[in-house]
Formats: C-alpha cells, sequence, structure tokens
C-alpha cells in the first residue's frame, strides 16, 4: 500500500478514569479507508481508546491528530463535527425518541452523508418500525440504527465499539456486509471486536490490545501465519 | 336558586374558578422546574425568587420606566431569563460534576439573597398593581373577571406550546436525548452545554412570566414567591419529576382538587395537597407520571 499520512494518528494515548490509569501509552494509525480494528480481551482498554478519541473520556495525555487537527484539548462536541461518527458499545439507543427521531439526532457534520432513502436500503427494518420508540426495536435492529444514525451525518471516520455482540449469526452477516458496503463507498472504520472470526472478514488490520497498550500489529493477510500468536493473547 | 350537593353554584363555581387560578400558575412553575430538573439535574430552589422578581419586573417597568402590563409581559421574562444564563454561567455550571445537593443549596441561598435584597428596598408589606383588563361577564351561574380568563388561557397556552416543544420538535428531540444521555448526545456534535445554559434561562423564563401574571392579582411582594413554591414542590413531587406533560396536569388538577376542598371541607384546603403527596410518595415514589430514574 502506497504511504500516506494517516487520517487517524494515535501517539502515546494516555487515559485515566478518576485516579485510574487505564490507558499506557497507545499508539496506532489508520489510513484514509482502511478498516482497522483493535483486538483484544475485555478490560484491555479499547473502548477507553475510543472514549479517548471522541473526548468523552476528559483525562488524557498523548496525541490524537485527525487529519490536520490535534484534537487531545478539544470538547467532545467539537471532535465530532470533525467528521467522527461514534457507535458505543451499549448502542446509545434513546427510550425517549422514536425511530425516526434517533436516526434524525446526529447533526450533519459534512454534506457527504448517506440519503434517509440509502440509510432504508441498508436497513430495511428502520423504515417499517419508523414510529416505534427506540428501545421497543430488538438488539439487532437496535445495533443497526446505532450504526445508521452515525451513516447519516455524513462523518468519514466510524468508531463502531463491539457491533456484533450479542447478536445472532444471520445479523452479524448482515452487519459485515453493511462494514465491507461502506468500504466500498470509502469510510474508514475503526472497529473494536472480541469476535476474530468476524474480524478477518471485514479488516484490513488487527492491533492486539493488552494493558492499555498495542503490542502487536497483523495484516489481515498474514493473519494464517499468526493465528497462535493471536490466539495465545485472546485467550481464545 | 338551586344547589348542589348542599352547596350553592355560586360558591363552588367561584372557588373552582379560584382552583383554575392557582392551577395555572402551579402549573407554570412546576413546568419549569420539571423543564430544569429534567436537563441541568437541578432542583432550581430559587424559581420562587425568580417568579417574585417577575412580578417585581413588571412593578418596576411601570413605576420607573412607564412600560405598561403588555410590555412587561414580554420584556420581564427575557430580562429574567438572561439573569437567569447569567447564573446559570457564573455559578451553576461549576457544580454539574458534584452531586445534586450542591445545586438545591447553592439556588436555595441565591433565593434567600434575591428576596433580601428585595424586603430591604421595597418592604414587605406588598405593592399594588393596576389590573389591565378590568371588569368581566356573568356567565349566569357565576361571575368571571376578565383578567382571571386571561391568566389561565395564557397558562394553558404556554403549558401546551412548551409540551409541543419539547416533544414534537427536532429542537425537543436534543432536549430529550440531551436529557436522558448528555455524553453521548455531545460527543454527536452538539453543545450539550450550551443547551443547558438556555434551557436554564426559559426555565426562569417561565417563572417570570408566572410572576408577570401574578402582578395584577396578588400584591407584588418580596415573599410572594416563597409562600407559593412550597406549594408548587409538592405539585412537582406529586407529578413526577421531569415529566412535562405530568407537571402540567398535576398542576391544574391539583388547584382544582384545593378549590374543591375550599367548598366541601374548608379547614382541610390548605392541607389537601401535601396529604396528596404523602400518599403519592407511598404509593408511587417516583410521581403519577415519573420514571424512576
Amino acid at each position: 500500500m502506497a504511504e500516506m499520512s494517516p487520517l487517524l494518528d494515535v501517539r502515546d494515548l494516555h487515559a485515566w478514569y478518576g485516579e485510574s490509569h487505564v490507558l499506557h501509552g497507545m499508539t496506532f494509525s489508520i489510513r484514509k479507508g482502511e478498516v482497522v480494528t483493535l483486538l483484544g480481551r475485555n478490560g484491555v482498554g479499547k473502548t477507553t481508546t475510543m472514549r479517548s478519541i471522541m473526548g468523552i473520556v476528559q483525562k488524557r495525555t498523548g496525541s490524537i491528530r485527525y487529519g490536520q487537527t490535534e484534537t487531545i484539548g478539544l470538547p467532545s462536541n467539537n471532535i465530532a463535527r470533525l467528521g467522527i461518527g461514534y457507535c458505543p458499545e451499549e448502542r446509545g439507543i434513546f427510550a425517549s425518541l422514536n425511530v425516526t427521531e434517533n436516526l434524525l439526532l446526529p447533526p450533519a457534520v459534512k454534506s457527504s452523508g448517506l440519503s434517509i432513502g440509502e440509510v432504508h436500503t441498508l436497513f430495511p427494518q428502520l423504515k417499517e418500525r419508523a414510529r416505534s420508540q427506540g428501545t421497543k426495536l430488538s438488539g439487532g435492529e437496535q445495533q443497526m440504527l446505532a450504526i445508521a444514525r452515525i451513516l447519516r451525518t455524513g462523518a468519514e471516520l466510524l468508531l463502531l465499539d463491539e457491533p456484533t455482540e450479542g447478536l445472532a449469526p444471520v445479523i452479524v452477516q448482515h452487519i459485515g456486509a453493511v462494514i465491507r458496503d461502506l468500504k466500498k463507498r470509502g469510510l474508514t472504520i475503526l472497529l473494536v471486536e472480541q469476535n476474530l472470526h468476524f474480524a478477518v472478514t471485514v479488516a484490513d488490520r488487527h492491533y492486539l490490545v493488552e494493558h492499555g497498550t498495542v503490542v502487536d500489529e497483523i495484516e489481515n493477510g498474514q493473519l494464517a501465519n499468526n493465528r497462535q500468536r493471536l490466539e495465545a493473547h485472546l485467550g481464545v | 336558586m338551586f344547589e348542589l350537593i348542599g352547596v350553592p353554584p355560586q360558591a363552588l363555581f367561584g372557588q373552582l374558578l379560584l382552583g383554575l387560578i392557582n392551577g395555572a400558575f402551579y402549573a407554570l412553575l412546576s413546568l419549569g422546574l420539571a423543564v430544569i430538573f429534567g436537563m441541568l439535574n437541578v432542583i432550581n430552589f430559587a424559581h420562587g425568587a425568580q417568579y417574585m422578581m417577575g412580578a417585581f419586573g413588571a412593578w418596576m417597568m411601570l413605576t420607573y420606566l412607564g412600560i405598561p402590563y403588555w410590555g412587561a409581559l414580554l420584556l420581564v421574562p427575557i430580562v429574567i431569563g438572561a439573569l437567569g444564563i447569567l447564573l446559570e454561567r457564573l455559578f451553576l455550571a461549576r457544580l454539574y460534576h458534584l452531586d445534586h445537593l450542591y445545586g438545591l443549596l447553592l439556588t436555595f441561598g441565591l433565593a434567600l439573597i434575591f428576596e433580601g435584597l428585595f424586603r430591604r428596598q421595597y418592604g414587605s408589606s406588598g405593592l399594588p398593581y393596576t389590573n389591565p383588563i378590568p371588569g368581566g361577564t356573568n356567565l349566569g351561574f357565576m361571575f368571571l373577571p376578565w383578567y382571571r380568563g386571561w391568566v389561565i388561557i395564557v397558562s394553558i397556552v404556554v403549558c401546551l406550546a412548551t409540551w409541543f416543544m419539547i416533544e414534537k420538535t427536532k429542537l425537543g428531540s436534543y432536549l430529550r436525548a440531551a436529557t436522558e444521555n448528555p455524553t453521548l448526545v455531545r460527543a454527536f456534535g452538539i453543545n450539550v452545554p450550551r443547551m443547558m445554559t438556555l434551557t436554564y434561562g426559559f426555565g426562569v423564563g417561565l417563572a417570570a412570566l408566572a410572576g408577570v401574571l401574578a402582578a395584577p392579582i396578588y400584591s407584588v411582594n418580596p415573599i410572594m414567591g416563597s409562600n407559593l413554591i412550597i406549594v408548587v414542590f409538592a405539585v412537582v413531587v406529586i407529578g413526577g419529576m421531569g415529566s412535562i406533560m405530568g407537571s402540567i396536569l398535576t398542576g391544574f388538577g391539583l388547584g382544582i382538587i384545593e378549590g374543591l376542598t375550599k367548598v366541601f371541607y374548608p379547614e382541610a384546603s390548605n392541607t389537601v395537597i401535601f396529604v396528596i403527596m404523602a400518599i403519592v410518595l407511598m404509593i408511587r415514589p417516583a410521581g403519577l407520571f415519573g420514571t424512576p430514574r
């Protein structure tokens, strides 16, 4: 792959929850158009990394560059406006909003977002349930809604935190197909995953995370040769 | 004259009207409290003082600047609301990361300061404010003063407009979402701290509007707010903190219940709301329309 400056460049990122030091110098980067995963066991700091990139974890040091902008000191709402869409692990569907209101909630940050029609083509279920209360949807539908609402905004980098967790295989396949489709559209995706089988079907590269730091980087094509090394890390 | 369950209709409808008037104020004030609590998680104890400042604002505009009631009705909520915005920026915004209790203590202290300042300047005997719509009409079963009818209509219209804005518009969807999960709404690019500031200003503006409406009915008095706000807090507890329609319906409903109690068992009229509050707290601690949080 031709060398070019990364879209997201994270260097020596440290983060704290109160007094507890969770990230110990995460360093990794993503080029435009790539799908990259952070792989690791529970509690190694993958979600905290995403929350730090979004500015939700406020006590953080190091450098997080998005394009030409250093975001480490910016408040959360300004970071989102640069063009980063966040899909949290708990999905964050609002109970007091119906499906359409949930879908339209995040304001457009770029003009290049998907139209409602395109979103409904990707996720037909959301059209059928447009008037339902957001949290009345099934887990899979809520996950689709959580992804769909950041596609509308025109965000160019998507942070997806365990989008397949707890979902039926057929829905996991659907989400995999959607991610590959988004990659074709030129979107850049950072994926947190514990499901290695799913990760290999969508990603270009993988970063292995342990104890709040990146311990290894593996190209998706090299995965077969490194299977043992990987499984030792993940404990599968 | 016929009688209804041993009560002359004049007395019954007269008290019903008084109940509706009180209910109109309960609804406006508890609505402001509910909006502020929903968004900021602050129990605004200064609400009564801000209502009082609304009434004084109308009186001062008329007395010092010659601005009549109709101008004050528009200007006073804006001025007092802007004062609220200043308070939120200067003081309240620094307390959000602490327990609820600190916001309550701060606003309680501010209420005491405001009331003290006005009492020092204007005494506590009360100042008169001329009724802008004198007269009334005889409906056959009762006499309806025009101004009281106006207060009820304004209150209903403002309450329903607020409900519509919060439950049915795009801006309202931001508010509802930020009430549920402010962190995530902010991570979508919405400036939640600014929304909180504006919400506080809006809630305070509602209190000031109620104060302007009250000026021609009650005498303009530094402690008019603290007398009323105790009852309004009971209304909020009964309706459920944070529920918009709940606080409107409970406000009017309890005003009417209070009015009816004056007819049928006057001895209980001052306590009936608190008795209802105690019962509701035992059966539904989150309030009639509230959800546990």
